[in-house]
């Protein structure tokens, strides 16, 4: 607000005071950033949910569905998620879908960067993991975080590699992961086989499969259509699937 | 949730005002034991917020130099962060310093003074760190703004109300009228520390999983792993 | 003391296109004592000849540690040696901090090459009065950087700078194909004959002024202590190579095994000179 320290209200309710521009009602910008200072994002706002991770003997699957949703309206149809960062790198997103666009506009400088230096050095999962822990960590330091969870999977030389990093900055790295509803409705089905022992790609390829399924069955936010990247010594390939849908037993759900 | 609803004197022009929680209690527990010449501290490896458990294998000791290891729980990015930074510090203390490596209570004042820079944003993070300085064992404990106590003993995290009863009985021998005077042995404290997290782990959804434990020694550093249930 | 016209600035050119004032601090390196580098398939190795300004003091330190996988050793003035050492050092802490793996050597030389161009080309700079030669090991394995006051910088598979390096040089181009296979004990051999050659008179390695320190595969940066410098020393001597390593021509022309070759050093100063000691600041214009 104009005026500081001079008692003058506005002439009218919400009208302006002496000096000032009319603002409308419901325009705060009669409230400058500078008067008040700025506020952050304290939520995110058009969201991806779940991502499916595992990592089997020489590689790394990670899926997720294809939706973005604003609140519970399923806005943006056919939006990939996870994509290949570099030869070794793989990564998927949940979260707010802008600050996933920002982020990945800063990656993908620096793999160009990086590129361009034409030395034989690309950046390894672990890498990118540790810079993103920093900037995400960093960011939230600042009260404005990109409101996102990140995992990052690929092959580090000749070890697979899959972490975690949320929006506060809390990094892990383990064997299978899942983000968003995927923490309720996936990760049990993913550790029950996890712990049985080290899985082939087929296994993995099998268990992500059933996990997305159950994942478009219960999850309000979720999609039919999901996209997979899977990386391994041979190489990366991002691949497109559709959950194979079953609703013979719908006539039978009454009584909602 | 108190915000600055509750102070409209601070409603002021320039004052930020969020409602973001840059926080979260990703649990754990740290329990170090100091002998004469040795020091052992233990560490849960469950890494958990609220009812998930997003690691059941996830170290929070980290080996600062061939005399000191430094457990820290609580909000894991911090920990994360202020681990790696004061890595960075003991390096840049060593180019500084012909190559030798700081002292166990240089590291002391030095994680104190880290953690007070950040008073009015703290590192929410339970602190312990256990090594051996001139050949004797110490432990320090930290709370989250850099307050740094020499201890015999010490428990730390979510459970260290549970954890810390056992080290007064067990080591500390308060308020027994015999007290047996045999002198803490490298078995006993890992065995000690070992049972008190055992005991912790039926009780805390935050503490399991298992223990990572290191013995300092003036030998070195020996790690161990003990598991500990996973529910 | 020659002076040439159009010497007063970095920022002069001479008609003939050079810049005189980077010139004269690349002779800055000759004034230093000497030091060698080479590399096997497995390590780098730096070895360096030790000076003390006197009777009095002790023996300057020539190779600094910059991280675990990369380590300089200097010759000219040490001072500018250890601003750009504690640069490198930063930088190495920074890039582990923010990507939690070792910086590239490449990268690094090319960023410390950046740094130092900025001295030559702007007026209220002066060139760094210091040649370093970078040993360091990553996923390419294991290199040899020599780097010069006039910001260039040259990958090498073997490479001597510093007072009487021609002889050096000399030894390692004669060598150079059989330094891949070498185990590092005989690589460090090598690197101590190289550096015999550059002896002046009077004087003989001992483990004083000796200094060897090397990296590699598995292998953290790490300097050789006094006693294991000494048994060096003494196989070395058995041999009774010393400073037979310099008998071929000092005049056979070339640098040591630089993959791009580097042809602007003048020939090095006759070893009857004196030696100027380039560790004090009011001896260095000498």
């Amino acid at each position: 607000m104009a005026n500081h320290g001079v008692n003058i209200g506005p002439f009218w309710k919400d009208g302006p005071s002496a000096g000032s521009f009319y603002n409308f009602p419901g325009n705060s910008t009669n409230q400058s950033a500078n008067d008040y200072g700025k506020q952050a994002s304290t939520g995110p706002i058009t969201t991806g949910t779940s991502i499916v991770a595992v990592k089997y003997d020489r590689g790394v699957i990670i899926a997720g569905d294809m939706l973005v949703s604003y609140g519970s309206l399923a806005r943006y149809h056919n939006v990939d998620r996870v994509f290949q960062i570099n030869e070794n790198i793989i990564l998927g997103i949940t979260g707010d879908y802008a600050d996933f666009q920002f982020i990945k506009q800063v990656i993908d400088e620096t793999i160009l960067a990086d590129f361009s230096m034409d030395d034989k050095i690309a950046m390894k999962p672990k890498d990118l993991y540790t810079w993103l822990t920093r900037v995400l960590y960093n960011r939230r330091s600042r009260f404005n975080p990109l409101w996102l969870d990140m995992v990052v999977g690929g092959m580090q030389y000749d070890e697979p590699f899959l972490g975690h990093i949320n929006f506060r900055g809390r990094a892990y790295t383990s064997d299978v992961i899942s983000t968003g509803f995927g923490t309720h409705l996936a990760l049990p089905i993913l550790r029950e086989r996890s712990e049985k022992g080290t899985m082939s790609e087929a296994d993995a390829q099998e268990v992500v499969k059933k996990s997305m399924e159950v994942l478009f069955y219960r999850d309000c936010r979720g999609y039919p259509r999901y996209s997979q990247a899977n990386i391994n010594d041979q190489g990366c390939t991002v691949t497109k699937h559709d959950v194979q849908q079953n609703w013979d037993v719908a006539y039978l759900i009454k009584g909602y | 949730m108190i915000g600055v609803n509750q102070f409209p004197e601070y409603k002021v022009p320039g004052a930020v005002q969020h409602q973001f929680n840059p926080y979260e209690n990703n649990g754990g527990s740290i329990v170090a034991i100091a002998g004469d010449d040795f020091a052992v501290i233990g560490a849960d490896t469950r890494l958990s917020a609220g009812y998930n458990i997003f690691s059941r294998d996830h170290s929070k000791l980290f080996t600062m130099t061939s005399k000191a290891v430094l457990a820290s729980c609580g909000n894991w990015g911090d920990s994360d962060t202020l681990s790696s930074f004061l890595k960075y510090k003991v390096q840049q203390y060593a180019d500084a310093h012909e190559n030798r490596e700081i002292s166990l209570n240089a590291l002391a004042q030095l994680m104190s003074t880290m953690m007070y820079g950040r008073r009015f944003f703290p590192y929410y993070v339970s602190n312990i760190l256990a090594g051996t300085y001139e050949g004797k064992g110490y432990v320090y404990s930290y709370d989250p703004i850099g307050h740094c106590e020499r201890h015999t003993y010490r428990a730390g995290g979510s459970s260290a109300a549970l954890l810390q009863p056992i080290l007064d009985n067990q080591i500390g021998l308060k308020n027994m009228e015999q007290k047996p005077n045999v002198p803490l042995t490298v078995d006993r404290a890992v065995d000690l520390v070992t049972d008190a997290f055992i005991s912790a782990a039926e009780r805390d959804i935050y503490t399991g999983d298992g223990v990572n434990i290191s013995i300092i020694t003036n030998n070195g550093v020996e790690n161990r792993r003990v598991q500990l249930r996973k529910d | 003391m020659f002076r040439n016209q159009y010497d007063s600035d970095v920022t002069v050119w001479s008609p003939q296109g050079r810049i005189h004032q980077v010139e004269y601090a690349m002779e800055a390196v000759k004034l230093g004592s000497a030091t060698v580098g080479l590399k096997s398939k497995d390590y780098a190795v730096l070895i360096a000849l030790k000076r003390a300004t006197s009777e009095l003091s002790a023996h300057q330190q020539k190779i600094l540690r910059v991280d675990d996988h990369v380590g300089i050793s200097m010759a000219g003035i040490t001072a500018d040696a250890r601003i750009l050492c504690r640069y490198m050092r930063q930088e190495c802490i920074n890039h582990k901090y923010s990507y939690g793996r070792d910086y590239p050597i490449g990268r690094l030389i090319n960023l410390l090459g950046l740094k130092m161009q900025v001295c030559t080309q702007r007026y209220d700079r002066r060139p760094y009065g210091v040649g370093l030669l970078v040993a360091g090991y990553d996923d390419q394995g294991p290199h040899i950087y020599q780097t010069c006051p006039s910001a260039n910088f040259y990958d090498c598979k073997a490479m001597a700078i510093g007072a009487r390096s021609q002889s050096a040089r000399t030894y390692l181009e004669k060598h150079l194909n059989s330094f891949k296979d070498c185990d590092l004990y005989e690589l460090i051999t090598h690197g101590i004959k190289a550096l015999a050659g550059t002896l002046p008179n009077e004087t003989k390695l001992s483990k004083q002024n000796l200094s060897i320190c090397l990296v590699g595969k598995d292998t953290k940066f790490k300097c050789l202590n006094e006693e294991e410098t000494e048994a060096y020393i003494t196989a070395e001597a058995s041999h009774g190579t010393g400073r037979s390593a310099s008998a071929s021509d000092p005049a056979d022309s070339g640098v040591g095994g630089t993959e791009r070759r580097e042809r602007d050093q003048p020939p090095p100063p006759n070893p009857e000179d004196p030696i100027p000691d380039v560790a004090t600041e009011d001896r260095r214009m000498q």
